[in-house]
């Protein structure tokens, strides 16, 4: 039994770990100025898709739900948080302390949006919250394209479709947020990656992670020993709705103007692609994939037209490679081969 | 008590209910009355009346099809009845659903197993500890101390569970990669996890080797004897059934045709004529 424990921890552990080294050693990069100027204006980009990609993890890997409208979150907590920063410029004058008031905010509101959506769909079976969570991005984004938000003496105002508000426009319609102070940092980002696998690391591994996961392996067996269906499933997606709009925030603080636009479909389809080329259920995978898959159409520009070619290349090579039974039973091999020295070593280290 | 005691009769109804005599005088676990269900027309049961008292094990048994699955479906509210009220220990169900009714004391295995096969064998029975000890959802991600020391508890309980059926050493593995008949009684170990009153086997013995069923049988009655429960259980191999159970149903086409003693259905032609077939001249 302590193996299983122990087990896990090194699991952690090792995610933990390799975010870690990963911050640590391209944090040094771009000090020493190392990295390319398009690759350092990637970093911000890649630590909220790490997150929008360990949260969509929780809902379709962990509670077993598929998610097309995870995008939809993101914006909400991206333009909730562009208001806050614009607003509360004077009120806190730190960036920082703007920055986390900004997320705490931004993510209260992506989930209650995660509630409102949640609520009626989760009580469903079978693709009904797919659909409904496609839909729900789609009219998000419709909805942001003609809001208009703006501010006069410490006062916001809010409407649709009617530019002509008092003051200084903070959400201009279809150009979206305007004059957003850059805030965004690499370190917050790392330590809004590190939040996040905190709180699904050690949700996965608590009461409620393992109700959640009995409701992904057999619904009926879950609600004959007294899990409700609803509940957990809800608990699921509004964490990760929470995240996502914190990922936007992160996300929107790191350029100057943010539209509507830029949480497209696309976006959720390709947070979802992170999620399936990581691994469902994996949490380092969603990491590994999130980073690499973000940088790699950067890496990719010397092939100029040709890019998004190759890119499609590389997604289907490691589809097939991570469906290899092959490459799986080698893996597998390998990794038995490591444990057994490990616990021989333990054994070792006993006697 | 003597409120209750008007609410929920002690004389056993119908009066054909049999009743271990330990059991008379409180109130039955399960008073199942008229229940019938249709689908579509069709009608699966009817008028299926019975009492199971609070240390009886009962057995349920009928030829293929005869709809004894469906009584537990209906018992655990995974369909609702058409027709009749079930009591379980003296509540009414009507409103209740599948987790309310588990909550309410009954916990069931399935005919074909349904174990969380990606989980370990501890997860398996911890998840059955779900609603008996609690912590929050935020005790979980700040791993508070409540959270170390609940989890201490289950831990040490999911063990204690595994070790009635000597499963303790295969806390750790996968649930799905288990033999079958380590799953069986990993699922009867999960269900009691939930701490029931009565506890529904669904074909417990089934692709068991005779050896484990005599295995099984002995950890019915120690199960019973210790948790003081009530158990039903579905079942062909009728070494089990007449060796453990107290008191049988006879389904046959959604309608109980006996009810006795062991000794009663062995002797009961029409028992004899549904379930076995028609006795030939020279048949032992």
């Amino acid at each position: 039994m302590k193996k299983k424990t122990s087990k896990e921890f090194i699991n952690n552990a090792v995610t933990y770990l390799l975010v870690i080294a990963a911050f640590l050693i391209v944090n040094t990069m771009k000090e020493a100025g190392m990295l390319t100027r398009s690759l350092t204006g990637q970093l911000i980009p890649i630590c909220a898709y790490i997150v929008m990609a360990i949260s969509l993890n929780l809902v379709v890997g962990i509670s077993g739900e598929l998610s097309l409208g995870h995008a939809g979150f993101m914006s909400v907590g991206a333009f909730t948080g562009a208001v806050v920063t614009a607003s509360m410029a004077a009120a806190i004058p730190d960036p920082t302390v703007r920055m986390i008031m900004a997320m705490i905010i931004g993510g209260i509101a992506a989930g209650i949006m995660g509630v409102i959506v949640g609520v009626p769909v989760l009580r469903l079976q079978g693709d009904y919250l797919a659909i409904v969570t496609l839909a729900f991005g789609e009219i998000i984004r419709n909805v942001i394209n003609c809001l208009y938000v703006s501010m006069d003496e410490g006062r916001l105002f809010i409407s649709f479709n009617d530019p002509s508000l008092p003051g200084k426009l903070l959400i201009n319609g279809p150009q979206g947020a305007l004059g957003i102070s850059k805030i965004s940092t690499f370190v917050m980002g790392f330590a809004l990656i590190i939040f996040t696998l905190i709180v699904v690391l050690n949700l996965m591994n608590s009461r409620n992670g393992r109700a959640m996961m009995a409701l992904r392996d057999n619904r009926i067996a879950a609600e004959s020993v007294g899990i409700g269906v609803t509940k957990y499933k809800l608990m699921a997606f509004v964490t990760a709705s929470v995240l996502a709009g914190m990922a936007g925030v992160l996300y929107a603080m790191n350029y100057s103007t943010i539209t509507a636009g830029k949480f497209k479909f696309d976006t959720s389809i390709l947070v979802l692609v992170f999620v399936v080329l990581g691994g469902i259920g994996n949490i380092r995978g969603s990491i590994i994939a999130a980073a690499i898959l973000t940088i790699l159409p950067e890496l990719l520009r010397s092939f100029n037209d040709y890019r998004m070619l190759v890119y499609a290349i590389v997604l289907i090579l490691v589809m097939l490679a991570t469906n290899n039974e092959h490459l799986k039973q080698w893996g597998s091999a390998f990794k038995r081969r490591l444990f057994s020295r490990h616990k021989a070593m333990k054994g070792g280290a006993e006697e | 008590m003597s409120e209750r005691k008007q609410r929920t009769p002690m004389v056993p109804f119908p009066s054909d209910a049999i009743i271990p005599e330990r059991d008379l005088g409180t109130r039955p676990v399960l008073d199942a009355r008229h229940l019938g269900v249709e689908f579509g027309g069709l009608k699966a049961v009817d008028d299926f009346n019975l009492i199971i008292g609070r240390t009886e094990i009962a057995g349920l048994i009928g030829p293929n099809g005869a709809g004894k699955t469906t009584i537990f479906n209906l018992i655990t509210k995974v369909y609702s009845p058409t027709t009749g009220t079930i009591l379980i220990d003296g509540k009414d169900t009507a409103n209740m659903n599948t987790i309310q009714v588990n909550k309410a004391g009954i916990a069931r295995t399935f005919q074909n197993i349904r174990l969380f096969g990606k989980m370990s064998v501890e997860d398996n029975v911890k998840i059955g500890l779900h609603n008996k000890m609690k912590y929050s959802m935020a005790t979980g991600i700040l791993r508070l101390p409540a959270y170390w020391k609940t989890e201490k508890l289950m831990h040490e309980k999911a063990l204690e569970l595994l070790s009635i059926f000597d499963m303790q050493d295969m806390a750790g593995a996968i649930a799905g990669s288990l033999p079958y008949g380590a799953q069986r009684r990993l699922e009867i170990v999960r269900a009691l996890a939930t701490g029931p009153k009565l506890l529904l086997l669904d074909e417990p013995a089934a692709g068991m080797n005779p050896a484990e069923t005599s295995e099984l049988m002995e950890n019915i009655l120690k199960i019973r004897d210790t948790f003081q429960i009530a158990v039903m259980l579905i079942e062909h191999d009728m070494h089990l059934v007449m060796g453990i159970c107290e008191g049988i149903a006879v389904l046959n086409y959604g309608s109980i045709i006996a009810k006795g003693t062991p000794e009663q259905i062995q002797s009961n032609p029409a028992v004899i004529e549904a379930y076995l077939g028609k006795r030939k001249e020279g048949d032992a």
